[in-house]
């Protein structure tokens, strides 16, 4: 059994976003970037599969320019087997992205793809349902527990009233939240490993996929910042202002 | 061209956010319809019909639509989209699940977790745990929008009930199946509609120390949510969780304890109208959104602060 993820390249999540002075966009220039902490999970997801033998090969990929090779060279360091790299100039909105990696689904023939709940740059939530509409395969988003046996996969999804198990045939679409698992450090020498792995490139031209998207952004702004506040002394003072003052308890 | 909402129920009431995506419905057009797809829900369907501004309800019942599989309902909607220009879900896991397979099956980008219709093609959302707000215009023949419930207002009732039309075409793919879903009971109100949320972070150091919290809940009739960490370290179950990544709050009053304020977990709560922060630390970075800040232990002062609200 084969498994493809995918990891996009984001901003460190503890890096808080500056906004262009024209209102066009975000600044990513001199930005720590990383992989977005949900694909991270996915990648983890799939080595285990292949520590417990339930998966033979893991496969990487990657949408953006050359520098997402870094985000690849990661995942390759936690242990997925070979890279591909799709080459783009920005990264595409997520129904491009799907469409690229269904294309590449196609080629490799995986029987499950992992991809993480959401990037945490657009906050899209999109992809990974995408590409399972467009494959017409079954999907288990949010999943935080993965068990695969007898050709089918069980899912545990963190939904908003608890935990959803779901159970799907393979070939089949996950995308990882938080608590599917946590993802381990990379050691050194699997890093020098990871150098002499393989990293395809690949074009949307080679994968006849055109990149457009119906989503067209006019304007970033910084939201409305919230009017700095006080420190108070005591328990009695809080009540105090909460009930005549913001007058928010009776 | 009309509007068309999906409706999140349980096969017996709506649940609230299906009001707020009205409301976002209403400002695109006048003529909005509900989906109520499920399984024995005749009486969703009748209480749908009466709130204002729903001009038709459409009803498909059958096993296949029991719970909502993203795999059955996906064509289902995708099937009515004809005479639609746009499709609301709210942003919840409910509509997060199945409305980027619609929007993929029509062949458009989706327009997720809006908190403001501009018009009819042009929406605000947040990006970056929202420390951006964009303004995206789409140019998809059918817009596929996903609502952040606590940006719009609800939708009320009217004297008047909508046609209930009912939808035979029955998806089933087979593909997938449900097997169970666990939720901890309780009596304290829903986490995303309260007027008051009490929640508890690492600081509160494990479950059994959240009586404190619920203590307080209970005589405020509050809500109790809590950071990621908590959720991490096996406090509180994953429904708790207020964030970027989990749900979003913003009642009238967020008394936040034991929580550093991570951005990721302001996302879920900076637009409270009043917030209150009690942490230990003076340099928490929740000091920064709250409007009333206390230095001191919880251990301390939640007991006080329970008795004297
Ligand atoms: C992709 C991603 C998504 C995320 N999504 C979310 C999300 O949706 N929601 C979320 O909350 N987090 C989220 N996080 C995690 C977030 O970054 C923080 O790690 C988390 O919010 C920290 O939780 P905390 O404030 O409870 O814990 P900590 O940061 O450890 O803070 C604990 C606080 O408790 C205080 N404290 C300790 N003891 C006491 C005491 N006795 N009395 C008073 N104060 C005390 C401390 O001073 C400290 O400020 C996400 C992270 C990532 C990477
Ligand atoms: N440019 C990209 N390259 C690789 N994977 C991506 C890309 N964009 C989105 N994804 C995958 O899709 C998931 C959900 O993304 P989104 O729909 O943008 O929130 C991410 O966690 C990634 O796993």
């Amino acid at each position: 059994m084969k498994v493809l993820v995918t990891v996009k390249r984001v901003i460190d999540y503890n890096v808080k976003v500056r906004i262009k002075p024209d209102n066009s966009d975000v600044d990513l220039s001199n930005t720590k970037m990383a992989i977005n902490p949900f694909c991270e999970i996915a990648v983890e997801e799939a080595i285990r599969l292949k520590e417990k033998a339930a998966v033979s090969e893991v496969v990487v990929v990657s949408v953006g320019d050359q520098t997402c090779q870094e985000q690849i060279r990661t995942a390759l360091a936690l242990g997925a087997d070979r890279g591909i790299l799709i080459e783009t100039e920005n990264p595409p909105a997520s129904l491009a992205v799907a469409k690229l990696i269904k294309a590449v689904v196609e080629e490799e023939k995986p029987d499950l793809v992992i991809l993480g709940k959401q990037s945490i740059d657009t906050d899209n939530n999109q992809t990974g349902q995408m590409l399972a509409a467009l494959l017409d395969w079954p999907q288990g988003t949010f999943a935080s527990e993965l068990n695969i046996e007898n050709n089918k996969a069980t899912v545990t999804r963190e939904v908003d009233g608890g935990l959803l198990t779901e159970s799907l045939n393979l070939p089949a679409v996950i995308t990882s939240d938080l608590r599917l698992n946590i993802p381990r450090y990379v050691s050194l020498p699997n890093i020098m490993k990871a150098k002499r792995k393989p990293i395809d490139s690949k074009t949307p031209e080679s994968l006849g996929v055109e990149i457009t998207s119906t989503n067209k952004m006019i304007k970033v702004e910084s939201p409305a910042v919230r009017e700095s506040g006080v420190k108070v002394e005591s328990v009695d003072e809080l009540v105090k202002k909460l009930k005549e003052e913001a007058k928010v308890l009776a | 061209m009309s509007i068309l909402v999906i409706a999140e129920h349980n096969n017996q009431h709506l649940e609230a956010a299906t009001l707020n995506t009205i409301t976002a419905a209403s400002m695109l057009g006048t003529d909005v319809h509900i989906l109520i797809a499920g399984e024995q829900c005749d009486q969703v369907a009748e209480d749908a019909a009466t709130i204002k501004g729903i001009t038709k309800v459409l009803l498909a019942q059958g096993k296949n639509y029991a719970h909502r599989l993203a795999e059955n309902t996906a064509p289902l909607i995708h099937s009515l989209a004809d005479v639609y220009s746009h499709i609301l879900a709210p942003a919840t896991t409910f509509g997060k699940n199945f409305m980027p397979r619609v929007a993929a099956l029509l062949d458009v980008d989706q327009i997720s977790d809006i908190i403001a219709v501009e018009n009819d093609n042009t929406f605000r959302r947040p990006i970056y745990a929202g420390n951006a707000i964009a303004t995206v215009e789409s140019s998809a023949v059918k817009k596929v929008i996903t609502v952040r419930s606590t940006n719009f207002e609800a939708a009320s009732k009217s004297d008047h009930s909508a046609p209930i039309e009912t939808i035979d075409t029955a998806f089933d793919t087979g593909t997938s199946s449900f097997i169970e879903l666990t939720k901890e009971e309780s009596e304290r109100p829903e986490l995303t509609t309260a007027d008051i949320v009490v929640s508890g972070g690492r600081g509160m150091g494990n479950g059994e120390n959240f009586e404190l919290l619920y203590k307080l809940a209970d005589k405020l009739g509050a809500a109790v949510g809590a950071s990621r960490a908590a959720v991490d370290a096996g406090y509180v179950p994953n429904d708790m969780q207020v964030g970027q990544t989990g749900k979003v709050v913003a009642p009238n009053l967020y008394i936040a304890v034991g929580i550093s304020g991570a951005i990721q977990h302001l996302a879920g709560m900076k637009d409270s109208k009043i917030i209150v922060a009690i942490n230990k630390d003076s340099d928490a970075p929740i000091f920064q959104v709250a409007d009333y800040g206390l230095v001191a232990d919880l251990f301390e002062i939640l007991p006080e602060l329970t008795e004297k609200v």
